[in-house]
Order: structure tokens, then C-alpha cells, then sequence
């Protein structure tokens, strides 16, 4: 259906609504099929559920995309109850439906437990997880098969499009960005309204705009989620942007690793296209804009803007000095606007609700919500989205729920590889933009990886250096060579091989390093070996002076051993040791020959007595 | 080969802009690659074949040589890492006897480490021919590999056994 005009989507979103609303009392079996969940075997899961439910035709099954406790996953809202059932299998499939579905009784054994206080909740607004979120961007996802423009029309989708091409200037609409406070959520913080003023203020006759969805920070994935689960609100955003601006291409460059992401926003324009939201007159106002996707091929440093520019026009993704901004001249040296997924998916919230209902929220310099992964060492991992300003403790141990195993939390690691690792005295900070960089780590795209005494610091150090090493472009010598050279230091260090000096020598690297490159990727890429010298100068020196990884991580400075009292002699252990390492007799306590020991870890996993102990 | 390859370039326009996707198209029909397919590709845009091959070894996504029958990817994203990742992918080095990036010589197996697939929650994760397989664990490795017919030793063995009688 082609829509002439703002009325006609109006009508037809009556439509929907209503038709929404006949439905009501509608069973329906809501299954997240996003990524996380498709990992914990979502794909078998629907396959059940497709094939019970043929038979009874009056019950409807609902594919959305991440609702953001991917821990739990597969995770399944039954309608019109709205039980929240967690970790579905296949085969619990014919329990659902002839309990829950036709008769209403809830199956106790799917509900969430909360393990503070043991008991089985019902609903995904009384988890703990969800309580103390505000999901402002990303809530709708549970509410949206992906796949369905219809969905988003219910949520009130394209609403705040009208209201931008009809009631407001494009003068107007940055002033209400600028007013808004939206900073740019890809990881700059770079005011979004300032960006979009100097873009529209540069003359030319051709603009583009880009969504980045390059999210190659390991350990983020909001973007990812928020393409797969709510394409027509990004849609929605850069069109809006676009008008304001004054450009009529868009592109949006999606990591090659994220194939659904691709498939969602595909389809999201081709049904934009069709209803006149996209093209030619949009709904009727005169304005011209498409959208075209252009793949990623998996390089890291794509995702900065120049870099992502260059890879759009065929040529490799090298960074190039920013002394001319992209907005004057970018893409085919043209202005261009380039700004996130996420912060393109504000755009139509804050149009929506107006500037100053949007910048009550968050703090003094950071305004809105953010969404953060909240992965590694954590009983609640997944996608959150909380007001800036949440203190890291309320994150940690509120929505987390703390580290598993009783285990001691020692750091959360944010802002991706050019991040850095916040200890837990620092526990009480603010998250926002400011107070990120302050604590000597940075936004990001809102990675937060916990780590608990198990984690060894340098190991993290020495991880995050090789990645960076292998992801820097070479352009810079300051980059291509310092993160190679602290790399070797930090490798060094960990196989018990570091020297008095070594931290001095580290720090200095990192200085040059960020002194003398020329994007943020060389800038930020000391980061995290500066940031835990800072805060964990100790683990080094336990290296470095004692040849001993405090965490009993660091393979060359470790031993397993097996504990003679604990010791079952059962034989597991060494039945799987893939080097056969292991010596023992049935009744007598076994032992690891450590000449021969890989320190693979098997054996500690398989013990069933904990017997086998790391130092 | 040949002429799946020039259909497949006539349905672009020569522009460089078309470079990447072409290359993605290229790899996705035939697997990888190939040094004739880069001249190909050059040959279509009217650029030098270096620069095809400059961008092609840029990204980490393009391959220069065939996937195994079985293809598996370790994930070391930094969750993956902080879960143990790196002793999976030891794992799989070890098992299949390859360094990752590599085939087994009887090109049943192939082995690659990835930055992360942002399923980080049901970290460390493999994934292998297209299938997560969450929560890995040193153990494992040896069960996922004997699920799909691994038979430990025995195949790298006999192709060991054949390649010494051609030599």
C-alpha cells in the first residue's frame, strides 16, 4: 500500500490498532529468535512450536528479535498471560501449549528464579534484570516481529517522521537535537545536532548520510540487536536526519559478521519503499531519499568514519586526517553525516517526545539512556539499557546480579579494545561519557565486561594489544609499530620473561603511540595497558618480580596439581588428558606429570571432587 | 568456473565502488578467492589487479584458499576470551592437528578465529558450519569433533600415509 499522505499512514495505522485490538485475548506465543537466542537453539524451538501450532490455527506465533536476556534464552512471552518462560526447549514445546497456552497454568519449572530470594517470577517487568532498566530505545523489540512494518506502526512508528516533514523546519528539528543533548553513541560522544548543523550549513548539491553498523568492538552487540529487532526505528532516524540535512542517499554499513542484521534492514526498506516512506515524495512532502546497504569485510578499523567512507567506495579502510570534517567533505567528497545505529534510533524518540522531556533524563553532559552489553564474568548477562548517570555498582550488582561462584569481583572492562578497566573502588561512579573518560576508559559503544579475580590484568592487557595489532591499518608507524612493541612487551611479561623496567618501558610506548596517531584507533589504543598499570600495577609486578600470575591464567607461570586428599582416583582425569599427562592407579591419588602438561584445563573441568587445583 | 565467474561480474556495473561486493559474491559462490578470479575482477573494473589484491588481503573476511568440508570458527571476542576462548581454539589446533586459518590435508577440515559474532553471552563460543555451538568448554571440543566423524588420529594418519607414497 503506497501512503499519499501523513493521513493515510495515520488511517492506516487506526487500522492495525484496531485490528490489534480485536485480537486482544489472542493466545500468542512470542519467541525471541534474535542471535543470542538462536545460539541457545531458539531456531529448533520455533520449529516446534510452527509445527504444533499447524494443527490449532488460533493460536499465533511471534518471532521478535532480542528482548535483551540472552542469558536465558530461548526466551518465550505466552499471550494474553504474559508469562516470561526462560530457557525453552524443543522438547518442553507440547507442555507449553497444552498447559499454558490452552488451559492457563503456568509450568513452574520455565520460570524465572530469582536467586536472591528463590522464588519463581511470572513476569519479565518483575525480574530483577528488567526492574531497574529504562528501555526507552530498545523495548519495542519485544513487541515487533521484525519482518512486519505493521508492528512498528503500533508502537507508533513513523510518527515522529510526520511530525518532522510537516510540522517542523529543518532548522528546527536540529535546533530540537542540539536542545536535546544527543551525543553520539557510536563511542565519540561528538554532540549529534552540531554534527547534523554543520552538515546541512556545508554547501552542496549532493549529501549523503551513513548508519554505522560496523560494531566491532568484541563484547557489544546493542547495534546488532537493535538492526535485527527494530529496523524501521533506525530507518525511521536517518530519514529524519537526512531532511534536516538536506541529503537525499543514505547507506548503511553493516558488519559482515551480523548476516541477520543484513536481512531485518533489507526487507525494513524494501517495506519502506513500497509505503512511500522511503523514495521519491516521501509521504507525499516533496522530500527524495533512499537508503542502499553496503556489507562490511570484517575489518575493525571500518568503523571509524573515514574509514568506513573509503571501504563504501571500494578502497581499503585507511583512516585519513580529519583537517577537512566529513561533514564538508566525506563520502565521495561530499558532506556526510555519519552517526550510529543507537543514536539513530533516538532520533525519532526525542522528535517524538520533544527535547526537554528527552534531556530530563541521563546527566549533566550525558543525556538519554544507554544501552551496554553486560557480559563475562556475571550471573545476568544481556542487553541493558539504563538513564546515563547509573552508577556501575547498581549495574554490576542490581541488573547483573553479581558475579557467579561467589567469586570476587576485580574490574569491568568498557569501551571496547580501546577501552580501559575500572576497578572496584570506582565502583560508585556515574556512568556517563565524562566520567568514563575521567576514570581513564572511555563510552565506547557500551561493552561492559566484568571480571572477577579469576581474570588476570595483564592477560587482559595482552589481549586487547593483539587485537589491536592485528586490527591497525599500518597507515600511522606510531601505531602499527607501538601496539606490535607492547604487545611483545605485555607477551613477554606473561610467559615469565619481563624485566625491571618493563612498566616504565609500556608506559612510554603508550604515550608515543597515542601522541603520534592519526585516528582514535592509534589514539585510544594504550588505553588498556595504561589503565590496569594504573589500577593493577601489582598483578604486573607479581609477573615481572615473582615469575606468578596472581590469577592463574598465564599458562607459563602456572601448575595444575592434583589435590591428594580430594582425590577420588576415579580416573576421569586422566582418560581425558589429550597428552595423557596423567598417572595413577584405581585407589591411589593421580598426579600430572608436569613436563607433559599443555595446561588445557580439562582435567580441572572434568574432576568431579574439585581435586585439581591452579597455582 | 570460468563462466559462473563472468556472469556473476556482468551483473555489476564496472564501478569500484562495486569492488567489496563483488568480492563478497565471489567468495560466497565459489568459497574463496582465487588469484584468477582477483585478475577477473580487475580485468571487469579496469583497475590493476594489485589493487584488487590490496583490498581483498585488507579484510579479514576474504579467504585465499577453499573452506574445508567441515568449517569451524573460534570466536575470541573479549568475552569469549574472558570465558576461556583461547583454550578452545588450543583445542580444536590440537585435535585437527592445523594452526587456525588452516585445512587438513585431506581438506575435511578448516579452522579460523574470529574477533567476535556478538553472541557474547553464550561466550566462549565455536561456530561450526554456520551452527553456534554456546558455552564451550576444553572437554567439548573433542565431543563436537567426534559428532561430525573425527575420528581422533586415524584420518590425519592415513592421509599422512598417502601423501608419503606420492612424494
Amino acid at each position: 500500500m503506497y501512503l499519499k499522505g501523513p493521513d493515510e499512514l495515520e488511517r492506516l495505522r487506526k487500522q492495525v490498532i484496531e485490528g490489534k485490538k480485536a485480537e486482544e485475548g489472542q493466545k500468542r506465543v512470542v519467541l525471541c529468535t534474535g542471535t543470542g537466542c538462536r545460539g541457545a537453539g531458539a531456531l529448533e524451538v520455533s520449529e516446534a512450536f510452527q509445527k504444533e501450532l499447524d494443527r490449532s490455527s488460533d493460536i499465533e506465533l511471534k518471532r521478535t528479535c532480542c528482548h535483551g536476556f540472552c542469558e536465558r534464552g530461548p526466551i518465550t512471552v505466552i499471550e494474553p498471560m504474559g508469562v516470561f518462560y526462560q530457557m525453552v526447549s524443543p522438547e518442553q514445546v507440547s507442555q507449553i501449549i497444552a498447559e499454558t497456552v490452552k488451559k492457563g497454568e503456568v509450568i513452574e519449572d520455565l520460570l524465572y528464579k530469582d536467586p536472591k530470594t528463590g522464588e519463581n517470577i511470572r513476569y519479565e517487568k518483575d525480574i530483577p534484570f528488567y526492574m531497574r532498566q529504562m528501555r526507552l530505545v530498545f523495548g519495542h523489540n519485544r513487541l515487533i516481529d521484525p519482518t512486519r512494518i505493521e508492528d512498528y506502526l503500533a508502537t507508533g512508528g513513523y510518527k515522529a517522521l510526520t511530525k518532522a516533514l510537516f510540522g517542523m523546519s529543518p532548522e528546527q528539528i536540529i535546533e530540537e537535537v542540539k536542545r536535546s543533548g544527543l551525543r553520539g553513541r557510536g563511542g565519540g560522544g561528538f554532540p549529534a545536532g552540531r554534527k547534523w548543523e554543520n552538515c546541512r550549513r556545508a554547501g552542496a548539491d549532493v549529501k549523503y548520510v551513513i548508519c554505522n553498523c560496523d560494531e566491532g568492538d568484541p563484547g557489544a552487540y546493542m547495534d546488532r540487536s537493535l538492526m535485527e529487532g527494530n529496523p524501521h526505528r533506525v530507518l525511521e532516524g536517518m530519514i529524519i536526519g537526512a531532511y534536516a540535512i538536506g541529503a537525499s542517499e543514505g547507506y548503511v554499513y553493516v558488519r559482515n559478521e551480523y548476516p541477520l542484521a543484513v536481512q531485518n534492514v533489507g526487507i525494513a526498506i524494501k517495506q519502506a519503499e513500497k509505503m512511500g516512506l522511503l523514495g521519491e515524495n516521501i509521504l507525499g512532502s516533496g522530500f527524495k531519499f533512499t537508503i542502499s546497504i553496503n556489507r562490511g569485510g570484517g575489518a575493525f578499523v571500518a568503523g571509524e568514519s573515514t574509514a568506513l567512507m573509503a571501504s563504501i567506495e571500494g578502497q581499503v579502510a585507511e583512516p585519513r586526517a580529519k583537517h577537512i570534517h566529513t561533514v564538508e567533505s566525506g563520502l565521495w567528497e561530499r558532506p556526510t553525516n555519519l552517526n550510529n545505529v543507537e543514536t539513530w534510533a533516538n532520533v525519532p524518540v526525542i522528535i517524538e517526545r520533544g527535547a526537554d522531556s528527552y534531556s530530563n533524563i541521563g546527566t549533566e553532559g550525558s543525556k538519554g539512556t544507554k544501552i551496554f552489553s553486560l557480559v563475562g564474568k556475571i550471573n545476568n548477562t544481556g542487553l541493558i539499557e539504563v538513564p546515563m548517570g547509573m552508577t556501575l555498582r547498581e549495574i554490576v550488582h542490581d541488573i547483573g546480579g553479581g558475579i557467579p561462584g561467589g567469586k570476587k569481583f576485580k574490574a569491568v572492562q568498557t569501551g571496547g579494545p580501546s577501552g580501559g578497566c575500572i576497578p572496584e573502588a570506582l565502583m560508585e561512579l556515574p556512568v556517563d561519557f565524562d566520567e568514563l573518560t575521567k576514570a581513564g576508559s572511555m563510552m565506547g559503544s557500551g561493552g561492559m565486561i566484568v571480571m572477577d579475580e579469576s581474570t588476570c590484568m595483564v592477560d587482559v592487557a595482552k589481549y586487547f594489544t593483539n587485537f589491536l595489532r592485528d586490527e591497525s591499518c599500518g597507515k600511522c608507524t606510531s601505531c602499527r609499530e607501538g601496539t606490535l612493541r607492547m604487545y611483545e612487551v605485555l607477551d613477554d611479561i606473561t610467559k615469565g620473561k619481563g624485566r625491571e623496567g618493563d612498566i616504565e618501558l609500556l608506559e612510554e610506548l603508550g604515550w608515543v603511540t597515542a601522541e603520534a596517531s592519526l585516528c582514535g584507533l592509534g589514539q585510544t589504543a594504550p588505553n588498556p595497558v595504561l589503565s590496569t598499570i594504573h589500577y593493577f600495577r601489582d598483578e604486573y609486578e607479581a609477573h615481572i618480580r615473582d615469575k606468578k600470575c596472581p590469577a592463574g591464567v598465564c599458562r607459563d607461570l602456572i601448575t595444575y596439581d592434583i589435590d591428594t586428599e580430594l582425590c577420588i582416583a576415579c580416573g576421569k582425569c586422566k582418560k581425558e588428558c589429550p597428552v595423557e599427562a596423567i598417572t595413577g592407579e584405581k585407589k591411589v591419588p593421580h598426579e600430572i606429570d608436569q613436563d607433559k602438561c599443555i595446561r588445557c584445563g580439562t582435567c580441572m573441568e572434568v574432576c568431579p571432587e574439585d581435586a585439581v587445583k591452579v597455582q | 568456473m570460468a563462466e559462473e565467474l563472468q556472469e556473476l561480474l556482468a551483473s555489476y556495473s564496472a564501478s569500484r565502488r562495486f569492488l567489496l561486493r563483488i568480492l563478497q559474491t565471489v567468495q560466497q559462490k565459489m568459497g574463496y578467492i582465487s588469484e584468477e578470479a582477483m585478475v577477473e575482477v580487475a580485468h571487469h573494473l579496469d583497475i590493476s589487479p594489485v589493487e584488487v589484491y590490496g583490498v581483498a588481503t585488507f579484510y579479514n573476511q576474504f579467504r585465499f584458499i577453499p573452506y574445508g568440508k567441515h568449517h569451524i570458527v573460534a570466536c575470541l571476542g573479549t568475552a569469549c576470551h574472558a570465558m576461556g576462548g583461547q583454550l578452545i581454539l588450543d583445542g580444536f589446533e590440537r585435535e585437527l592437528e592445523i594452526k587456525a586459518g588452516g585445512i587438513t590435508p585431506n581438506h575435511e577440515w578448516s579452522l579460523d578465529r574470529v574477533g567476535c559474532i556478538g553472541c557474547c553471552t553464550k561466550a566462549p563460543v565455536v561456530v561450526v558450519n554456520d551452527i553456534i555451538h554456546p558455552k564451550m568448554t576444553p572437554f567439548r571440543v573433542e565431543e563436537v569433533l567426534a559428532g561430525l566423524g573425527l575420528e581422533k588420529g586415524k584420518g590425519e594418519e592415513e592421509v599422512e600415509a598417502g601423501e608419503g607414497e606420492s612424494q
